[in-house]
């Protein structure tokens, strides 16, 4: 087990180096500069500017310095908010997202596994039908649609959530709702079909003869089998609330990386924008990490620590 | 045919599948007994209804199975007035399955100790060390060596004969009165086909179950069952003791697929077979199913379903060919062969036991 962890952290570390790379040379092909006013400046100024955050010298020798620094652990200081680290930015933004996040996860998962499975067990039903198009609905509607109606219906008309703050619990439950739909569509959709597969597969033949009851059957036999093909789409679903909350963030001005992310990229906010990257796919890698041990943990013909037999 | 010795009586079972081309008849008008420590097989070829007759046993036929008429007692009771939960009390305690294919009738993501030990959990309400410890020894009783070690393995550990061993232990844990065997060896190598033929009769004698063995392969039967039901398009066609149908078989179809079974002293370079295909059961064919195959046809068996003719006491067939006004015909020479044999042993063992006595082989209606 330590040795494989210890291929996937340095698997991880080249990942993040090349996405370090591509991301740096394709932020300089955005146009425009970091500068607000540029018409009012002279040629001098800017180019003082320029001199000041290192922005004058070739992008090899930029990508460069950028390598270095990151490597120690310096990720620069953001051009947008008055000189402050990146580091000490994004720390302080990054608890609101990973806890709509991860929320949004963890409902959506549980939710749609348990609607998955009710659809499945009454297979073609009214249950399955109202799941099935519950799925459709979760997996067409933006979560920024989601987002807007929630926020009118929930928020405004009845009142029963905040608008658009941030405070405490009752805060996030609008966020994690929007984000939480596709999630929840998702795993629905996928639980159901494997399910149904499981349910007519035969060792639930076997465990029925064995006298089990029906919900004996599932809880001991189809539910872990039905679960496995659950844990590849936890990536992609990871991906999707990351880039769902960039714009979920901006509808419930909650103050998390996603809003900060989009903002960065429209003022060109170099390091910001390298900071985040980072994150995100460090965050990603570790998900991913995470469902490989995971696959091993609920299905053990391909555990990874194998004990010789 | 009331008997004591009767563990199960099913009596003119009827089960129709509803398709959307309309009603499949799968089993029509099957009736049988299970004597208590006999192992009865019941033949035929795919699709003749075998496997549906032992689901509707277990009560796991599919959703749109609909049994039409009949009664199956175990015990002085009929399982098909039993509801779901009630047949759950019976399923894996009273009657247990052996499944066809090892390799996917284990669920994967459960250590084997576990699934051996569910049936004392469900239904003797075991805690689970002590099943465990039971399902231990079920483990060296069906021959998994090194079971102490294995218990907590996954079936993806064990090689297709060992896991039908574990599915054996599974069915027999609770020491069931019936034991349903599906095609238990279909899927397995021949070299281990007989090993498992072995383990089941000798856990047979130490267990004292009755077996139901379903099969295709009646070298199979030869060598396991006492008695032998012949099904053909969703009926039982003849049924006698295992040396009744295998040496003085009476209906063309046990005929034909004696005929299509080598032997060691089968003579000549092609292997019989039985013509054409059966039946469509969503319209089964007035009269004799298997007169469109059938070679002894008669006029009547395309008009008339023939009734089951006596030809012992254990041995009956339902074929117009028995009835006294049909024609004499000759069987297949390979059947002669094995009725010449029957009769020479007839003879032996007769001559053994009453030498004045002669040979009583007449056929006589029911």
């Amino acid at each position: 087990m330590a040795k494989y962890l210890a291929k996937r952290i340095f698997y991880l570390i080249l990942t993040l180096f090349i996405v370090i790379t591509l991301t740096f040379f394709l932020m300089k092909l955005l146009p425009g500069t970091p500068l607000t006013n540029q018409a009012k400046l002279s040629k001098s100024q800017i180019a003082l500017i320029y001199e000041q955050y290192g922005l004058n010298k070739p992008v090899w020798q930029q990508y460069l310095l950028y390598l270095a620094g990151a490597v120690r652990g310096n990720f620069g200081t953001s051009f947008q908010f008055s000189d402050q680290p990146v580091s000490y930015l994004l720390s302080s933004r990054i608890g609101p997202s990973l806890q709509i996040g991860l929320q949004a996860m963890i409902l959506g998962v549980i939710v749609g596994i348990v609607v998955g499975a009710f659809g499945a067990m009454r297979q073609n039903s009214w249950v399955d039908t109202t799941a099935t198009v519950v799925s459709i609905l979760g997996i067409s509607i933006p979560s920024f649609v989601l987002a807007v109606l929630l926020q009118y219906y929930l928020g405004l008309k009845l009142g029963w959530f905040p608008i658009a703050e941030w405070g405490g619990f009752i805060y996030t439950v609008l966020p994690t709702l929007a984000l939480g739909a596709t999630p929840l569509a998702e795993s629905a959709r996928f639980v159901r079909t494997e399910m149904v597969d499981v349910l007519s597969s035969d060792y639930i033949e076997l465990a029925k003869a064995k006298g089990l009851s029906r919900t004996g059957v599932i809880y001991h036999h189809a539910l872990r089998n039905s679960l496995i093909p659950l844990i590849t789409i936890v990536g992609p679903l990871a991906v999707n609330i990351m880039t769902g909350s960039m714009v979920v963030e901006n509808i419930f001005s909650i103050p998390g990386i996603g809003e900060q992310f989009v903002k960065s990229v429209l003022t060109n906010d170099y390091p910001t924008i390298m900071g985040l990257t980072i994150i995100y796919s460090f965050m990603l890698c570790v998900v991913l990490l995470f469902t490989d041990i995971l696959y091993g943990i609920v299905d053990p013909r391909i555990r990874i620590t194998g004990k010789a037999n | 045919m009331e008997n004591d010795k009767n563990i199960l009586e099913v009596r003119n079972l009827q089960v129709n599948f509803k398709t959307y081309a309309g009603d499949v008849k799968a089993i029509r008008n099957v009736s049988f007994d299970l004597r208590k420590g006999e192992t009865l097989a019941i033949v035929g070829e795919s699709g003749s209804g075998k496997s549906v007759t032992t689901r509707t046993i277990m009560g796991l036929n599919a959703r749109n199975a609909d049994i039409t008429s009949g009664s199956i007692l175990y015990k002085d009771q009929d399982l098909l007035k039993k509801s779901d939960k009630e047949m759950e009390q019976f399923r894996g305690q009273d009657i247990a399955e052996i499944f066809q294919d090892p390799m996917t009738s284990l669920d994967p993501t459960m250590k084997i100790g576990k699934q051996i030990a569910e049936p004392l959990m469900v239904h003797k309400g075991m805690k689970k060390e002590k099943a465990l410890a039971q399902a231990l020894e079920m483990m060296k009783l069906v021959g998994i060596t090194d079971a102490e070690n294995r218990i907590n393995d996954y079936p993806h550990q064990f090689s297709g004969g060992m896991r039908q061993r574990i599915v054996i232990a599974i069915a027999l844990i609770n020491y069931p009165e019936i034991l349903i065997a599906d095609e238990p060896t279909t899927a397995l190598d021949v070299t281990i086909q007989a090993q498992i033929l072995n383990l089941m009769k000798e856990l047979q004698d130490k267990i004292s179950t009755s077996i139901i063995f379903i099969t295709h392969d009646l070298g199979v039967v030869a060598g396991m069952a006492d008695r032998v039901a012949v099904m053909y398009a969703g009926k039982i066609v003849e049924y006698g003791t295992v040396d009744e149908i295998f040496y003085n078989p009476k209906h063309p179809y046990t005929w034909g697929l004696l005929s299509s079974m080598p032997t060691l002293d089968s003579s000549g370079d092609e292997l019989p077979s039985i013509p054409g295909t059966p039946p469509d059961l969503l319209d089964p064919p007035t009269g004799d199913a298997f007169a469109a195959r059938n070679a002894y046809a008669l006029k009547i068996d395309t008009e008339q379903e023939p009734p089951f003719f006596k030809v012992s006491d254990t041995h009956y067939a339902a074929t117009w060919l028995l009835h006294p006004d049909a024609p004499k015909v000759t069987p297949p020479a390979q059947i002669v062969a094995r009725q010449k044999k029957y009769a020479e042993m007839q003879q032996a063992l007769v001559a053994k036991q009453r030498p004045s006595v002669p040979v009583e082989e007449e056929e006589e209606q029911q």
